[in-house]
C-alpha cells in the first residue's frame, strides 16, 4: 500500500459516513431554506426576521447563553482546581459530579419542573417553613423572571460537567514543574491560577466552551418543560415553524441562522484562546 | 547575609530514604557546589533548601532565620530547576522577567534586568521566542537567566549547565562565577562534572548515597579525601588503590616495597595514590604496562602492580610499550592511607 494514500484511505469511511449522513441532508435543508415560490429567493429568511417572535427568542437565547456559560465556565473550573488538588476519592467525586450528564435534557427539565410548580417541591417546603400561605405558581407569566431563572439553574445543574470533565483532564495535562517554578519565582496561588494555569489550558477551554456555546443556543427541552410558550428560543421557533405552522422553509432559515450564531462563535472563541506557534505544552 | 544552615535533614520517600542526617552550612556569599553521581540526593537536598519538599525531620535556615515553614517565595531565593521548566506560554522575555512581574517592578526594571540577564547568557537575540522555539541549551540558558534577574540573596542551581557544548559550558561557567561573585550572592550549584565542581566552587559537598560525605574546598578534596569513595570519585583517572600490610613501626608493605605510613593498629590499610603524583625510577613497585594512551601532554598508562590494576600518568616523552616492566616511585607526601573496614582516611 501506497504510505501516502494510506492516511486517506483510512479516514474515506467516516468521510462518507459523514459525507452521506450530515453534508448531504445539510445542502437540502441550505436548498430549502433559500427556496422560495420561483427558485432562488431570500423571502424565508425576511419572512424569519420579520416575525414578532424572533427578536425575543434570539434575545432570550443570547442572554440565556451569555449567563450560563460563564458560570459553567467558573463553576466547572473551581471543581476542576478542587478535584485536581485531591488525592484520595477522586474519581469517585468526578462520577457523582457527573451524574446530570446521564439524564437526558428533558428529563432535567421534568426534574426541575417538579420543583417549581405549583404543587412542587419548593413550594411544600415553603409553606411548610410559614414563608408562604398558599401555593404560588413561579412558573406563570407573571413571573418571568422566575421561569428565565429556573430555566438557567436546570441548564447549569444539567451541562456543567461537560466542561468540567474537559477541564479536569486539561489541567491534569500541565506540568507539576510549572507550579513550582511559579511558586519559586513569588506567584500566589491566584497567581499561579491566572498566570499558569488558565493560559496553558486554553486548548481544553476552547473545546469546552466551543461545546458549551453551541449547546447553549440549541436549549429546547429544558425551555419546553420549564417555560412552555411563555419564553420562545431559537430552537423552539424553528420547532413551531416545522410541526406547527407547517412553514419548513421557514424553519430550514432558522435553523442556518443558529448555524451562522453557532459559527460566528466558534471562531471567535478560536481567535480569543489561540495558542501562539511555538508555545504549546 | 545569607548563610544557609542545614542541619540534621533527612527525607524518606515512602519507604526509600534518599537522604540521611544531612549537616550543613553554607556561609554568606560562598559559593557551594554539591557533587555526587545520579540519584544520589542532589535535586532532593535542594529542593528541601527551596521548599519544594519538606524534609522528613531536621531544619532549614537562611540568613539567620528558621525557614522550614515558610512557602517558597518567602525564602528570598530563586531557583534554576534541573528540567528547566520554562514556561512554554510566554516569551523568553516574559520568562526571565516572571519574578519581577510577580515584585510588581516597573515595566523599565523589568526590561533593564531582563536585558542584562539575558546578555550576559547569550540569548539577547531570542527574547521574542517562545520555548518551543528553543533548543534544549537555550531554554537551560533561559533558566538561569529567569534566577538571576531575581538578584536574589540565595540561587539554587540544579546542573545549570548540564546541555550546554563544551565552549559554551566554560564561558557560561566563568561569567556565572563572575556575575555572582559581583552580586555577593550565596549559591548551591548541583553537578556531576567533577571538573565544573572544581572550577567553580569555594567548597564541594561530595555526596553518595544520601549522605555529604565530604565538604571542603576543592584542593582538600582533591589532596585529602576524607574517605575512599571521594578519592575514587574525584580526580580523572581516579586514584589509585594497593592493599598494604603492617611491617612494623609505622612502616607497610605495598607491592613488595615497604614504605612510610600512619602507626595504626590494623592489620590491613588501603594505599591510594593519584596517577599524576607517580614517577618512573630506578627502583620502585614493579609494574607491567597492558595499555599506553598518549594524551599528548601525558602518557596515561594502565598497568598492573600486584595484581591490581593501576594508572599512573607520564611524561610524554617516554617510550612505554604494552607488555613492559615499569619501575614506578610515588611521591611520598601525596600518598593517603584509608581503613578498608570503614573506607574512612587514616592519617
Ligand atoms: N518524589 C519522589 N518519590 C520517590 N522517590 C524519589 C522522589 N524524588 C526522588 N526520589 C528518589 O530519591 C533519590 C534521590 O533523587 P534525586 O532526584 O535527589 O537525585 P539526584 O542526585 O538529583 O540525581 P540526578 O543527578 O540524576 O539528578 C533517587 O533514588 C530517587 O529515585
Ligand atoms: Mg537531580
Amino acid at each position: 500500500m501506497n504510505a501516502r494514500l494510506l492516511p486517506y484511505m483510512l479516514i474515506l469511511p467516516v468521510t462518507l459516513f459523514l459525507g452521506v449522513f450530515f453534508l448531504y441532508p445539510f445542502v437540502l435543508v441550505a436548498q430549502q431554506a433559500f427556496s422560495g415560490s420561483d427558485g432562488f429567493s431570500m423571502a424565508n429568511f425576511r419572512d424569519v426576521f420579520s416575525y414578532w417572535k424572533f427578536p425575543i427568542s434570539l434575545k432570550n437565547t443570547l442572554l440565556l447563553a451569555a449567563i450560563v456559560v460563564p458560570v459553567q465556565l467558573a463553576l466547572s473550573l473551581l471543581m476542576a482546581t478542587m478535584v485536581s488538588k485531591m488525592k484520595k476519592g477522586r474519581d469517585l467525586v468526578l462520577y457523582v459530579w457527573t451524574i446530570p450528564l446521564g439524564i437526558s435534557d428533558l428529563a432535567a427539565g421534568i426534574i426541575w419542573l417538579a420543583i417549581f410548580e405549583q404543587s412542587g417541591f419548593l413550594n411544600s417546603m415553603m409553606s411548610g417553613l410559614g414563608v408562604i400561605d398558599q401555593p404560588v405558581n413561579f412558573l406563570s407569566y407573571q413571573h418571568p423572571g422566575v421561569i428565565f431563572l429556573a430555566i438557567a439553574l436546570a441548564e447549569i445543574w444539567r451541562a456543567t460537567a461537560i466542561m468540567l470533565v474537559i477541564i479536569v483532564a486539561g489541567i491534569g495535562l500541565i506540568p507539576k514543574e510549572y507550579y513550582e517554578a511559579a511558586e519559586v519565582f513569588g506567584a500566589s496561588p491566584w497567581k499561579r491560577f491566572t498566570k499558569i494555569t488558565l493560559p496553558m489550558l486554553r486548548p481544553s477551554l476552547q473545546t469546552a466552551l466551543i461545546l458549551r456555546v453551541v449547546l447553549a443556543f440549541e436549549v429546547f427541552a429544558v425551555v419546553a418543560a420549564l417555560g412552555g410558550t411563555l419564553m420562545p428560543v431559537l430552537m423552539g421557533e424553528i420547532y413551531a415553524y416545522q410541526f406547527d405552522l407547517l412553514n419548513s422553509n421557514a424553519a430550514a432559515a432558522l435553523a442556518l441562522v443558529v448555524l451562522a450564531l453557532s459559527i460566528a462563535f466558534t471562531v471567535i472563541i478560536l481567535r480569543v484562546l489561540r495558542v501562539p506557534k511555538g508555545a504549546s505544552i | 547575609m545569607a548563610q544557609i544552615q542545614i542541619k540534621n535533614v533527612a527525607k524518606n520517600f515512602g519507604g526509600y530514604q534518599a537522604l540521611h542526617d544531612i549537616n550543613l552550612t553554607i556561609e554568606d556569599q560562598e559559593f557551594m557546589v554539591l557533587l555526587g553521581a545520579s540519584g544520589c540526593g542532589k535535586t532532593t537536598l535542594l529542593r528541601i533548601v527551596a521548599g519544594l519538599e519538606t524534609a522528613t525531620t531536621g531544619e532549614v535556615w537562611i540568613g539567620g532565620k528558621r525557614v522550614d515553614h515558610l512557602a517558597p517565595k518567602d525564602r528570598g531565593i530563586a531557583m534554576v530547576f534541573q528540567n528547566y521548566a520554562v514556561f512554554p506560554h510566554l516569551t523568553v522575555f516574559e520568562n526571565i522577567g516572571f519574578g519581577l512581574r510577580m515584585q510588581k517592578m516597573s515595566n523599565e526594571e523589568v526590561t533593564r534586568r531582563v536585558e542584562r540577564t539575558a546578555g550576559l547568557m547569550h540569548i539577547d537575540q531570542l527574547l521574542k521566542r517562545y520555548s518551543g522555539e528553543l533548543s534544549g541549551g537555550q531554554r537551560q540558558r533561559v533558566a538561569v537567566a529567569r534566577a538571576l534577574a531575581m538578584e536574589p540573596d540565595v540561587i539554587l542551581m540544579d546542573e545549570p549547565l548540564s546541555n550546554l557544548d563544551a565552549l559554551l559550558r566554560l564561558e557560561m561557567r566563568a561569567e556565572l562565577k563572575g556575575v555572582l561573585a559581583e552580586s555577593k550572592t550565596t549559591a548551591i550549584y548541583v553537578t556531576h562534572d567533577q571538573v565544573e565542581a572544581m572550577s567553580l566552587a569555594d567548597r564541594i559537598s561530595v555526596m553518595h548515597q544520601g549522605k555529604i560525605i565530604q565538604a571542603a574546598t576543592p584542593i582538600e578534596v582533591y589532596r585529602n579525601p576524607a574517605a575512599k569513595f571521594v578519592a575514587g570519585f574525584i580526580g580523572n583517572p581516579p586514584m589509585n588503590f594497593l592493599d598494604a600490610t603492617p611491617a612494623g613501626d609505622g612502616k607497610w608493605t605495598v607491592a613488595g616495597q615497604v614504605v612510610d605510613g600512619p602507626r595504626v593498629n590494623l592489620d590491613r590499610l588501603q594505599f591510594a595514590i593519584r596517577p599524576e603524583d607517580i614517577q618512573l625510577a630506578e627502583q620502585g613497585m614493579s609494574a607491567t604496562a597492558k595499555v599506553v594512551e598518549p594524551l599528548g601532554a601525558h602518557l596515561l598508562v594502565t598497568c598492573h602492580v600486584d595484581g591490581t590494576s593501576f594508572r599512573a600518568v607520564l611524561d610524554s616523552d617516554l617510550t612505554v610499550r604494552p607488555g613492559d616492566t615499569l619501575m614506578l616511585s610515588p611521591q611520598p607526601d601525596r600518598v593517603r592511607w584509608f581503613d578498608p573496614e570503614t573506607n574512612l582516611a587514616v592519617a
